[in-house]
C-alpha cells in the first residue's frame, strides 16, 4: 500500500518534470523561431494589430475606472495628513510601478491570451498545423513565432496605455470633481516621478508578463488535446497559470527592482 | 523504373500497442493506388509514415529512394516541398480566403512574384470549379466545395506525390463523384502517383488502379479493384459488400448479453 503510494508521487513527479522539459523546451524553440522574423516584419505588425485590438478597449475602460478609484481613495487618505496636492503623484506611482503593468497582464491574459491559445487549441483540432507541417512550413516560425513577438511588444504599448487613461480617470475625479489643486497634480507627478526608476521598471515588467502571459497560451494552445473539451481545457489554464504567473513575477521583479 | 514509395516490414505503435504490424507495400510511378479497411485499421498512419509525421518503430519506408526515418528536418521539408496532403476535413486556413489558401504553398515556398502566383492560383483553382469563389471564406462554401479547394491547396506545388486521406467522408453523392474524377484526372495531368487512403468502395474501385487492404494493421489483401470484387476473401467480401456480420464482428468483443443481464446459468 504504502509502495503503491510511493510509486504513485514519484510518477506525477515525473510527468510533472517531463512536462517542465517539454515546456522549456518548445519555450527555446519559439525564441529560435523569433529570430527568422526579421525577413517578414509583416506577419509581426500584423499580429500586433490584431493582438492590441483585442485587448485595447477592455484595457482602456478598465484604465480609466482603476484611475477613478485611486483618485477617489487617494484624495480620501491624503486628506487626512492635508497632502491631496501628492494626489497626482500617488495615482501616477500606483499606476506606473505596479496597476498598469500587473492589471494590464492579467487582462491580456483573459482576453487576448484566451483567444490565442483557442485559435491555436482549434487550429491543431481541425489539422490545420498538421496541414502546413505537410506543406513544408514550420508552424513554429510561421504561426507561433509571430504572436509571440507580437504579445510582448504590445504587452507594454498597452501598459501604457492603461497607465495614462488611469491617469487621466485621477486627475478626472480627484481635480475636476473634487477641487484638488491642478498645478500640484500634474507639478508633483513630474517631479516625483523618476523616468529610470518609475517608467523604465513598469516597461520592464510589462514585457517579462509579455513573454510569459503570451508564451503560457501560445503553449496551452499547441499542446492542447485536439478535441473541444481539450481546447476549453486549455483556454481554462491560460487564464489561472498566466494570472498567477503574472502575480509570482509581479512579486519577483518588484523585490528586485525596488528593494 | 523504380517505385516512387516503397514501404518494407513496416512495425509502428503507441507504446505496447501495435498499430501497424509487418506491412510491405509498393506504389509504383503514375498510379492511383487505395489502402481500404475500416475505422482503426491504421490507413492515416501509413499516409503519416510516408510523410515523416510518424517515425517507424522498425522497417523502412522510403520516398523516391530516400529513406524517410533518416532524413533531418531540413531534408524532410525538401522531400514535402515534393508531396501534396488531402487531408480528412480539407484543413484549410479558416483565416485565409480560398484564393490565400492555394497561395499559401506557393508564397511560403517559392519567390515566384505576386502576378504569376495570382495566374497559377486561378488555374488551380479553375481546375476544381472554383475559380470564381477564390474572394470567398472557407466558411463561406460548402463542405464538397472545401474539399476542392483542399485538392487545389494539395496540387499547388505539382507534387510528384498527392496523399489523400478519407477525401470523400461526408460528401453527398454528387461532390463523391466529382471529387473522385478530379483526384484521377489530376494524378494523369501531373504524372504524379497518388495515394488514397478510403473506406467508400464504390469510388475507390472507380479510380484506383490497385488496393490494399488493411484490418488491424495488416495487410489482409491486395489486388486490383476487379480482383477484389471477385475476391473469396471473407474479410474483403464483407467490406465490399458491406455485410453487417463477419471477420468484423458487429457486437463489441465482451461479456455476453445474457451474462450482463444476469441470466447466464439459469434455465
Amino acid at each position: 500500500m504504502m509502495l503503491d503510494g510511493l510509486a504513485h508521487i514519484g510518477s506525477r513527479v515525473r510527468l510533472g518534470l517531463e512536462a517542465l522539459g517539454v515546456s522549456a523546451r518548445t519555450f527555446f524553440d519559439l525564441v529560435i523561431a523569433t529570430g527568422s522574423l526579421w525577413r517578414r516584419p509583416r506577419l509581426v505588425s500584423d499580429q500586433v494589430h490584431f493582438i492590441g485590438n483585442y485587448s485595447l478597449v477592455i484595457i482602456a475602460v478598465s484604465g480609466l475606472f482603476v484611475g477613478f478609484v485611486l483618485g477617489l481613495q487617494g484624495y480620501y487618505t491624503l486628506n487626512k495628513y492635508g497632502s491631496e496636492q501628492a494626489l497626482g503623484l500617488l495615482v501616477a506611482l500606483s499606476l506606473i510601478r505596479e496597476l498598469g503593468p500587473v492589471v494590464t497582464a492579467l487582462l491580456f491574459a483573459g482576453r487576448a491570451g484566451t483567444s490565442l491559445t483557442a485559435e491555436i487549441g482549434l487550429m491543431k483540432a481541425t489539422e490545420q498545423l498538421s496541414a502546413m507541417e505537410m506543406m513544408a512550413v514550420d508552424p513554429m516560425r510561421r504561426v507561433l513565432a509571430p504572436r509571440f513577438l507580437a504579445g510582448v511588444i504590445a504587452m507594454p504599448v498597452l501598459a501604457a496605455i492603461f497607465s495614462a487613461v488611469g491617469v487621466l480617470g485621477g486627475y478626472i475625479v480627484g481635480v475636476r470633481l473634487i477641487g484638488v489643486d491642478e498645478g500640484a497634480f500634474w507639478s508633483q507627478m513630474q517631479s516625483g516621478v523618476d523616468v529610470w526608476a518609475d517608467v523604465a521598471n513598469g516597461v520592464i515588467k510589462s514585457a517579462v508578463f509579455g513573454v510569459a502571459v503570451t508564451y503560457i497560451a501560445l503553449y496551452e494552445g499547441y499542446c492542447a488535446a485536439p478535441t473541444p473539451e481539450g481546447v476549453a481545457r486549455a483556454t481554462t489554464r491560460t487564464v489561472v497559470i498566466g494570472s498567477l504567473m503574472v502575480l509570482w513575477l509581479d512579486f519577483l521583479l518588484t523585490a528586485l527592482m525596488f528593494s | 523504373m523504380p517505385n516512387l514509395v516503397d514501404i518494407h516490414d513496416l512495425h509502428f505503435g503507441y507504446g505496447d500497442r501495435p498499430i501497424l504490424s509487418g506491412l510491405t507495400m509498393q506504389f509504383p510511378r503514375g498510379k492511383v493506388i487505395a489502402i481500404m479497411g475500416g475505422s482503426g485499421s491504421g490507413k492515416t498512419t501509413v499516409l503519416r509514415l510516408i510523410g515523416g509525421q510518424l517515425r517507424a518503430q522498425s522497417g523502412s519506408v522510403s520516398v523516391d529512394g530516400q529513406e524517410v526515418s533518416s532524413l533531418s528536418l531540413d531534408g524532410l521539408y525538401r522531400m514535402r516541398r515534393r508531396m501534396g496532403m488531402l487531408f480528412q476535413h480539407g484543413a484549410l486556413f479558416t483565416d485565409l480566403s480560398v484564393f490565400d489558401n492555394v497561395a499559401f504553398p506557393l508564397r511560403e515556398n517559392t519567390s515566384l512574384p505576386e502576378e504569376m502566383i495570382r495566374d497559377l492560383v486561378l488555374l488551380k483553382l479553375h481546375a476544381v470549379g472554383l475559380s470564381n469563389a477564390a474572394s470567398l471564406k472557407p466558411a463561406e462554401i460548402s463542405g464538397g466545395m472545401a474539399r476542392r479547394v483542399a485538392l487545389a491547396r494539395a496540387v499547388a506545388l505539382d507534387p510528384q506525390l498527392i496523399m489523400y486521406d478519407e477525401p470523400f467522408a461526408g460528401l453527398d453523392p454528387i461532390s463523391m463523384g466529382v471529387i473522385a474524377n478530379l483526384i484521377r484526372k489530376l494524378n494523369d495531368a501531373l504524372g504524379s502517383t497518388t495515394i488514397l487512403v478510403s473506406h467508400d468502395v464504390h469510388e475507390s474501385f472507380m479510380i484506383a488502379d490497385y488496393v490494399y487492404f488493411l484490418s488491424q494493421g495488416r495487410i489482409v489483401a491486395h489486388g486490383t479493384p476487379a480482383d477484389m470484387m471477385a475476391s473469396d476473401d471473407p474479410y474483403v467480401k464483407q467490406f465490399v459488400h458491406a455485410q453487417a456480420d463477419g471477420p468484423v464482428p458487429f457486437h463489441y468483443p465482451g461479456r455476453s448479453i445474457a451474462e450482463q443481464l444476469g441470466l447466464a446459468g439459469r434455465s
